[in-house]
């Protein structure tokens, strides 16, 4: 059993990049696509990772370097952790002490613009902790375990037991994804108030480091987006596929149709998004019980 | 010579109570009762030394015109000495209960009390260099220290309720005294607000140990605790929660623990961290069994988890260092108090090993920000800003603190968890709700405080560190014990908790948090102390150029200035979000102590009112 | 292959009629989009490959446009849009102009035009880039010989209009080339084997008009 776990966590280590990677070169080209442009090419992301490592990295000081390798290594961990079937709770709380290194790296640089970044990236993480705490505890509800490994083998999807908590995490995805209406922290986009926010103050190889760990980053949350579809039927997983591909090019959509808020405005509707779809659906799960 | 005198005898003291715990850990039968044949001499003790209580407080009552103080002290004492005297009391029961728990208590009040005490006794010197308007009575304070733990190591031991009434006072009284240690106006007022609410408890307590003994012919504590649920033993149980939750400093009766500070450093840190606040979550955690599936329990579970939201709000709002590190001690003792309040075996596993690894970390953080202090003028947390550069190895000291509090592979978050699993069990949903949402918020103030520290300021300079080594003496176990204590822990749940879980449930449960689970977590240790000693040997980052941080191309050189638009240098700060217009202290505060006072007045009156009226 | 198919642009307006702003900001636009190419304007030096400069330089953006190029990470190229930027245009009398981009930077590549047309933008762009590639070989030369290791901190230059002095031109503060120099001469004085220096990317800034600049590109003037 654990040689498949180790197998399954090196084939997430070896893969999700590519994945993950053209998980972005899509979403680039379904933007472009929507503004009525060509767009770059699907691989265009590896191209920009492969210049970002052949040019020169300049910090701002040397503890940076060391917070982004430590959230590369525990993004990457994390993510293992989550392909391999282990417990859904560790792999957020996982999750989160990972995202506090990207934040520290921000802060250690003392810029203007980085520190306005990790200040917001802060905020955006107070507002999707209580969801990713609440999806493990729906499965939990649902199926009766925080292993992943045990969830996929039930005979019922988890979607039918929990589908307030499903919204509620499609919902987090877009501050997960950095997607426009809640991109406060970074951004994508040329011309902002923010520069790159969280990353303004990392350059080549470190950035690249970064790249990568959203890439992987991305597949986690993906995975989890599939993981509320499959059950012990292995047709199951190409339903899982589909709702990932719709939740994704949802998100494109999204980021797309909206301006970015105010962080109050973020705070505000994602608390009471989180507390209506997945508060109540916990509650009527209780009920039922 | 008075820092030899504490050393010696605040390692002694640590010794025999490391002898004993150890001891109890050991032995199988870990359950001892004892009963005194002459405890007549000492009952005789107990009873003056509560008339003497009574008669300071109404003496400083009325030399600092406090009226109110000498009511609610007579309410409560007055009326146990009554019992006593007129012989209503129920004789003939043990007076002593040492057990896993106590042995655990034991360790906690020994070693971290008495590193407190050690650190005082450096850091009461420096305090008077800088503040040379107090009046130098740090003998006195040292010796309220010291009385201090002694009374909390009798109320661990004791069994009997009218002893563990006395001990109660007392820590009331010493808090009290401590919090007033300056005599400034406002330490004055804080220390009768701390000691009105603690002694309204303390007339909470006198009540219930006035009904168990007149109504119900029980005296003990393990009596309570092990008899069958009943609407009538419900009277005491919520009696002794009310008054645990005034001690354990839960809304509505936070705002003492918040006055607090104004005392030196010490008396914070053994508040907050060993003393005074955990009596209170001893007691729930006691009380734990009676209250499954009670009303009571239902309630001091919805007080805790509201405090732990609440507060977890409030401290985002402040940048005082110790009023964050106060508000995170009402926080986490809200969350103690919900686990203890589920009466699940999996909360009181969570609620002992909250109460352990946040001993360990409080105390260390009071204590690192009490230096920082010393240091700098300030404990500011925008004055720490770049401290990294500025007191490195306070700096790296407050890190190591600061990620027990609140990161993934330390004590604290893997205690959360278990409560989160104990919650979920016991099918708490809104406690579930507040537990994630305060987490939340827990991790948004504590790590926005660990960015202000690692913050690297160029051509800035190290300051002088002006630590004393007696508190080093006191700091560096305290750093260890983090981090042993993080791969320590499976340990310790086989031998310090399940006991407590077999003696207080009679029933062993399985792991709380399983097998692999703990593998993953100690690869996740070894990996965070691993990277930065990699990372030096293996030079990562050591070709890259260093440039200035980018302030719009208008950086004046040293990451601080910049040039206007009008070719001036101006300095340039970034300070942290405190969010005060939208859950700031002057919102939120009332509001929440209102909601919790009407939560303990239904619960007082439903329960006691209920059962009074069957 | 490395850079060329993501050149990453910093567009910096010097003192610009908002002209060339405007056609740069049109090649983002669905007619040109410059996407295509892999092209982003990051809006952060140091992100950027390419710094793309509009408007002619005066007293007061000098010592920005320095630092911003300071600030890139190697390699990097300066592109000159405009003619205002390559030699002044027609602010070039005024009292507060110095002159075009390469008054304070090395440019690489002149794009002539007023405004400049997004089409020649794109081709600069494009030209620019294979500039870039030479200059990455170049680089891995110079990063053995530890170039890359200068600590900007420690020289902290106090940069404010006031420093400016026109008649030294970048000489006066610490460019990329100085910084080569000195390292240069630090590696020569610790007796190591010493590798050829990273030549200067473009030529002597002197009087550069269009038809002279080593990379014209064909453009219409506006």
């Amino acid at each position: 059993m654990y040689k498949w776990m180790i197998i399954k966590a090196l084939l997430y280590i070896l893969l999700a990049p590519v994945i993950g990677g053209l998980m972005s070169g899509l979403d680039r080209v379904f933007s472009a696509r929507m503004q009525g442009r060509q767009g770059p090419p699907v691989v265009q992301p590896f191209f920009d990772v492969n210049k970002l490592l052949h040019k020169q990295t300049t910090v701002v000081n040397s503890i940076q370097v060391l917070f982004v390798t430590v959230y590369l290594i525990f993004t990457i961990f994390t993510g293992a952790l989550f392909f391999a079937g282990g417990d859904m709770l560790l792999v957020f709380f996982a999750l989160s002490m990972s995202e506090v290194m990207l934040v520290l790296a921000a802060f250690s640089t003392n810029g203007p613009y980085s520190i306005m970044g990790a200040q917001r990236e802060l905020l955006q993480m107070m507002c999707y902790e209580p969801m990713t705490l609440l999806v493990a505890i729906g499965f939990y509800y649902a199926n009766g375990s925080f292993m992943v490994d045990e969830l996929i083998t039930k005979p019922v999807p988890a979607i039918v037991q929990i589908p307030g908590f499903f919204i509620g995490f499609v919902f987090i995805l877009i501050i997960k994804l950095r997607k426009s209406p809640f991109d406060l922290s970074t951004s994508h986009h040329m011309h902002q108030e923010m520069v790159k926010g969280l990353t303004t103050d990392l350059s080549g190889s470190n950035l690249a480091l970064v790249e990568i760990a959203e890439w992987y980053d991305t597949v986690l949350m993906l995975g989890i987006v599939g993981l509320f579809f499959i059950n012990n039927n292995p047709i199951s997983r190409l339903w899982a596929i589909i709702a990932i591909a719709v939740v994704f090019f949802l998100e494109t959509l999204i980021d797309n149709l909206f301006p970015r808020v105010k962080y109050k405005t973020m705070l505000i509707v994602t608390w009471s998004v989180i507390l209506v779809f997945a508060g109540t659906n916990l509650l009527i799960l209780n009920v039922l019980k | 010579m008075r820092s030899a005198v504490i050393m010696i005898g605040g390692f002694t003291i640590m010794a025999v109570a490391i002898y004993v715990a150890v001891n109890v850990l050991m032995s199988g039968d870990t359950s001892q009762f004892m009963y005194l044949e002459e405890a007549h001499a000492a009952d005789t003790v107990i009873i003056c030394g509560e008339v003497f209580l009574m008669c300071l407080v109404c003496f400083l009552s009325i030399k600092y015109k406090k009226y109110y103080a000498i009511l609610i002290s007579m309410a409560g004492t007055l009326p146990v000495l009554w019992m006593d005297l007129t012989g209503k009391a129920v004789e003939g029961n043990t007076h002593f209960r040492i057990d896993t728990f106590a042995a655990v208590m034991y360790l906690i009040v020994g070693i971290v009390g008495i590193l407190i005490c050690i650190y005082a006794s450096g850091y009461m010197k420096d305090y008077h260099h800088h503040h040379t308007d107090v009046v130098d009575r740090s003998n006195y304070f040292l010796a309220l220290m010291f009385v201090f733990l002694g009374a909390m190591f009798g109320l661990i031991s004791s069994d009997s309720l009218s002893w563990i009434y006395f001990f109660w006072e007392i820590t009331s009284v010493c808090s009290f005294l401590m919090i007033g240690y300056t005599r400034t106006q406002e330490a004055i007022d804080n220390s009768f607000r701390a000691l009105w609410m603690n002694l309204l408890g303390g007339c909470g307590f006198a009540a219930g140990l006035m009904y168990s003994n007149m109504a119900l012919g029980i005296s003990n504590l393990s009596q309570v605790t092990s008899a069958e649920a009943s609407k009538v033993i419900m009277i005491p149980v919520t009696l002794f929660a009310f008054a645990a939750l005034t001690k354990s400093a839960q809304f509505p009766f936070s705002r003492w623990l918040l006055g607090a500070m104004v005392a030196p450093t010490p008396s914070s840190a053994l508040l907050h961290s060993a003393t005074m606040v955990k009596i209170g979550v001893y007691m729930l955690i006691r009380l734990s069994p009676v209250m499954e599936g009670t009303l009571t329990g239902v309630m001091i579970t919805v007080i805790g988890g509201f405090t732990f939201f609440a507060a977890s709000l409030l401290a985002i709002t402040v940048s005082d260092g110790k009023k964050v590190l106060a508000y995170s001690t009402i926080s986490n003792l809200g969350l103690i108090t919900a686990c203890a309040g589920t009466g699940t075996t999996e909360g009181v596993w969570a609620a002992v090993m909250l109460v352990l690894f946040h001993a360990v970390s409080k105390s260390l953080l009071f204590q690192t920000v009490g230096d920082i202090e010393n240091c700098m003028h300030s404990r500011d947390i925008e004055d720490m800003h770049g401290l990294i550069i500025k007191l490195p190895r306070l700096a790296f000291i407050m890190i190591i603190g600061i990620c027990g509090m609140f990161m993934a592979p330390f004590g604290m978050l893997v205690s959360k968890w278990a409560a989160l699993k104990s919650f979920v069990d016991s099918g708490s949903v809104w406690l579930v709700l507040f537990l994630v949402f305060g987490s939340g918020s827990t991790l948004f103030y504590w790590a926005k405080w660990l960015g202000k520290i690692c913050t690297v300021i160029h051509q800035s300079f190290e300051l002088e560190d002006i630590t004393p080594k007696s508190e080093m003496v006191s700091i560096f176990p305290l750093t260890a014990m983090i981090v042993v204590m993080c791969f320590a822990f499976p340990w310790m749940s086989g031998h310090m908790v399940q006991p407590i879980l077999n003696e207080a449930f009679h029933t062993n449960i399985p792991d709380v948090i399983g097998g692999s689970d703990v593998v993953i977590m100690m690869i996740m240790v070894t990996m965070i102390f691993m990277i930065p000693i990699g990372a030096r040997f293996l030079s990562i980052g050591k070709n890259s150029k260093m440039t200035m941080s980018y302030v719009a191309g208008v950086n004046a050189g040293d990451d601080r200035h910049y040039i206007d638009s009008f070719g001036k240098e101006r300095a340039l700060y970034m300070s942290n979000w405190y969010m005060e217009d939208f859950f700031g202290e002057k919102k939120l505060l009332w509001p929440c102590i209102w909601i919790a006072t009407v939560l303990v007045l239904v619960m007082l009156i439903v329960v006691v009112g209920g059962a009074l009226h069957v | 292959m490395n850079i060329s198919k993501s050149p990453w642009v910093l567009h910096y307006d010097g003192s610009s009629c908002n002209g060339c702003d405007i056609e740069v900001l049109a090649t983002m636009t669905p007619l040109y989009d410059v996407e295509r190419f892999g092209i982003i304007n990051t809006g952060n030096p140091k992100h950027a490959d390419v710094l793309l400069l509009t408007g002619g330089v005066n007293a007061q953006t000098a010592p920005v446009i320095r630092q911003l190029y300071n600030m890139m990470p190697d390699p990097k190229v300066v592109v000159a849009c405009g003619i205002c930027a390559c030699d002044g245009g027609i602010f070039k009398e005024c009292y507060n102009i110095l002159g075009g981009a390469d008054k304070v930077v090395p440019v690489d590549v002149y794009v002539p035009g007023c405004a400049v047309r997004p089409e020649a933008l794109i081709e600069g762009v494009v030209k620019a880039v294979g500039i870039l590639e030479e200059k990455r070989k170049k680089l891995k030369e110079s990063m053995k010989a530890g170039y890359c290791t200068v600590d900007y901190s420690k020289m902290a230059v106090h940069m404010t209009a006031d420093d400016y002095d026109p008649s030294t031109q970048y000489d006066a503060v610490l460019t990329e080339e100085a910084l080569r120099q000195q390292a240069e001469e630090k590696i020569k004085a610790s007796a190591k084997p010493v590798v050829p220096a990273a030549k200067p990317a473009a030529p002597a800034p002197k009087a550069p008009a269009p038809a002279a600049a080593n990379n014209d590109v064909k453009g219409e003037n506006g």
